[in-house]
């Protein structure tokens, strides 16, 4: 039945109709989407390649790299280890406010990123629940590294344990229980059932989760502090540079955000079509 | 060793999964635990494979503590539902995975788990398979790399769960009867769990009929069978008639058929009577007593018919089965009438409020053995 229709050339209202709906997904993806981010190039590149080299050169660029990069180096691993723990208490026990868990683990997609900050600052701050304490001790969290890591983990937080928790909930135990039978102990069970049989989706997790670790910008601005060379990540390096006109530095810096999140669409792209089978089936949003 | 299980009650939120359950498993043996789903069965070799724990009672094999051994030095193979196959590995290291895992101490040689798993490969007759991946091999074949995965840590007790019931019927058969010939060449003691009767009473030396976590009998097969000891039992088992008896001047009556001889006089006044297909006799000469029926179908299967008989007399259907060649050699047609009684029955005394006594079971044969 469904293939004799399909066969059957469609009338031209149904052609019609298709015709302006995929005309208008383009006009939508090309204005929103592509022509953003050309610009994003073009503006970068305005003044010739010296300028665009000139640009990222610069010693604030450079540490801003650095600490974007280090931010990601200690937030994604911590969001592994989290991720996996989670999702393993979630597919593999019954307990007490395991729903509750559930909706902690999805708080920070719910949570505005400004708030998410704010938290940190209420708690960490001068005027914060431990701010004294921590003046006392001389330890340093807002306006510093600590915080910068702090809110970028809370921020990306469920990116590993939402990919793997549908995934391990549909594989189901059993072969961790055969695993255990055949005399594995709890380590070989997980370095060599669990872990292989989640891997693409744990890495897909943490390419996720690692573009929103470089990428955040709205909690991070709340606890930076906006301090050049000490706490400005990527994503403030290329605000403040905008906001001092100074165009074409911000979009060299943003050009190097944007090729970040391209080549992760493009790995994103590739895990999918490669392993789409073993790959949760939604992914998480919030970006 | 004997294993010795003792008092096992386990317990879910709202139902009792095991209650009070005791058996012993000698060695050697292929035990059946055979029961409806939810009945405890898969609970009770979880507990075995020490992927469950009961809430009380004991597991002993000799003199050892069998529940505070941690699962993987039970030394237990088990197969599961679903195989269980690790979809990473290929067929050999499916095999191997229980030798490799085990500590350098007692872990074998390379060489020597190569020469094992390709032994296991020729004994479940998967020869050359072995680079598969469990997605490349068809479900009898995924079974029996399941099987030889649990036998390459050479077990003292294997498990079976449901070990057929993913497979088609053919494939099943022909597997239940080389698992079967396997046992007798390993004689390595043996549990394992179905809801299939069929398969249970001809694989096992013995079954444990499971009912709502209890065990309701554990004997042979033929015991089972013919002698079962519950009413659950006599229902589950096989295909089986059920009708109410009275006390009458002559003893236990249902319509004009009595049967002789009265295990609870002065004790019980009725009673329910178990018959099976096979035992109802279809032409009982007007001499004896019998129930008139009327033959309303005949369900013919391959080689068995199945009769569909009312009794007016006692206001409900019977049904009785004969060997297909006979129905012409006894003039049977639908529509026809026919004097019908049982051969042997079981019966369960009621007590006066209707309750069944499962105490009070006797079993009855026919004293004039004239076979129609």
């Amino acid at each position: 039945m469904t293939s004799r229709l399909r066969r059957r050339p469609l009338g031209w209202p149904r052609r019609l109709a298709r015709l302006v709906l995929i005309v208008l997904a383009l006009v939508f993806l090309l204005l929103f989407l592509v022509l953003p981010l050309t610009t994003v190039f073009i503006e970068a590149f305005r003044q010739g390649v010296g300028a665009f080299v000139e640009a990222i050169r610069q010693p604030e660029a450079l540490s801003a790299m650095r600490l974007t990069l280090l931010v990601a180096t200690i937030a994604v691993p911590l969001n592994v280890v989290f991720g996996v723990a989670a999702a393993w208490a979630m597919t593999r026990f019954q307990f007490r406010g395991k729903a509750f868990l559930g909706a902690l683990i999805d708080l920070p997609f719910s949570v505005s990123p400004v708030i998410s900050g704010l938290i940190y600052v209420l708690m960490f701050g001068a005027q914060g629940w431990f701010g004294p304490w921590l003046e006392r001790h001389d330890i340093k969290i807002i306006f510093a590294v600590p915080g910068l890591v702090l809110a970028t983990v809370f921020i990306t937080l469920p990116f590993v344990a939402r990919e793997l928790i549908p995934l391990m909930e549909s594989q189901g135990s059993e072969e961790e229980e055969a695993a255990r039978v055949l005399g594995a102990s709890g380590w070989q069970m997980f370095f060599r059932v669990t872990l292989p049989n989640i891997r693409w989706a744990l890495l897909y997790g943490v390419l996720l989760c690692n573009a929103r670790a470089m990428g955040e910008f709205g909690a991070v601005s709340v606890v930076s502090g906006h301090i050049r060379g000490l706490t400005t990540t990527m994503p403030l390096e290329v605000e403040m540079r905008y906001n001092e006109y100074d165009y074409v530095g911000a979009f060299a810096v943003a050009s190097l955000l944007a090729l970040l999140a391209l080549l992760t669409l493009g790995i994103k792209t590739l895990m999918e079509w490669r392993y789409g089978d073993e790959l949760a089936t939604h992914a998480p949003g919030g970006h | 060793m004997t294993l010795e299980l003792s008092h096992l009650n386990r317990r879910f939120a709202g139902f009792s999964a095991l209650d009070e359950v005791s058996l012993s498993i000698a060695p050697g043996e292929f035990l059946a635990l055979l029961g409806p789903s939810g009945s405890g069965k898969t609970t009770l070799l979880r507990i075995l494979a020490g992927l469950d724990y009961p809430d009380s009672g004991s597991v002993l094999k000799g003199e050892e503590d069998f529940l505070a051994t941690p699962a993987r030095e039970r030394r237990i193979g088990m197969v599961f539902q679903h195989y269980a196959l690790f979809r990473h590995l290929t067929v050999t290291e499916n095999i191997a995975f229980g030798l490799r895992v085990r500590p350098w101490r007692t872990r074998p040689s390379r060489a020597k788990i190569h020469e094992r798993v390709d032994r296991l490969l020729a004994r479940v007759q998967l020869d050359g398979l072995g680079g598969r991946y469990p997605t490349q091999l068809s479900g009898g074949q995924r079974q029996r790399v399941a099987l030889a995965r649990a036998l390459a840590v050479e077990p003292d007790l294997l498990l079976l769960d449901e070990p057929f019931g993913a497979l088609d019927a053919l494939v099943r058969v022909s597997l239940r009867r080389w698992l079967r010939e396997l046992h007798e060449e390993l004689k390595l003691t043996t549990v394992f769990v179905t809801h299939d009767q069929e398969e249970a009473l001809e694989l096992a030396d013995r079954v444990a009929v499971m009912n709502q976590g209890r065990i309701e009998q554990v004997d042979t097969p033929e015991v089972i069978y013919h002698q079962p000891a519950t009413p659950f039992v006599c229902e589950f088992i096989g295909k089986v008639n059920k009708f109410g008896v009275r006390r009458h001047a002559g003893g236990l009556a249902a319509g004009a058929w009595v049967c002789e001889g009265d295990p609870w006089p002065e004790r019980y006044n009725a009673a329910w009577a178990y018959v099976r297909p096979e035992q109802l006799r279809l032409a009982v000469p007007p001499a004896q007593p019998a129930w008139d029926a009327w033959l309303r179908h005949i369900y013919l299967a391959g080689s068995v018919a199945h009769l569909d008989l009312h009794v007016p007399s006692l206001d409900q259907s019977l049904e009785a089965d004969v060997a297909s060649e006979d129905l012409a050699r006894l003039g049977l047609q639908a529509g026809m009438r026919l004097r019908v009684a049982p051969r042997s029955a079981v019966l369960f005394a009621q007590d006066a409020g209707g309750h069944t006594v499962e105490r009070e079971r006797w079993i009855w044969h026919a004293q004039d053995r004239v076979h129609a």
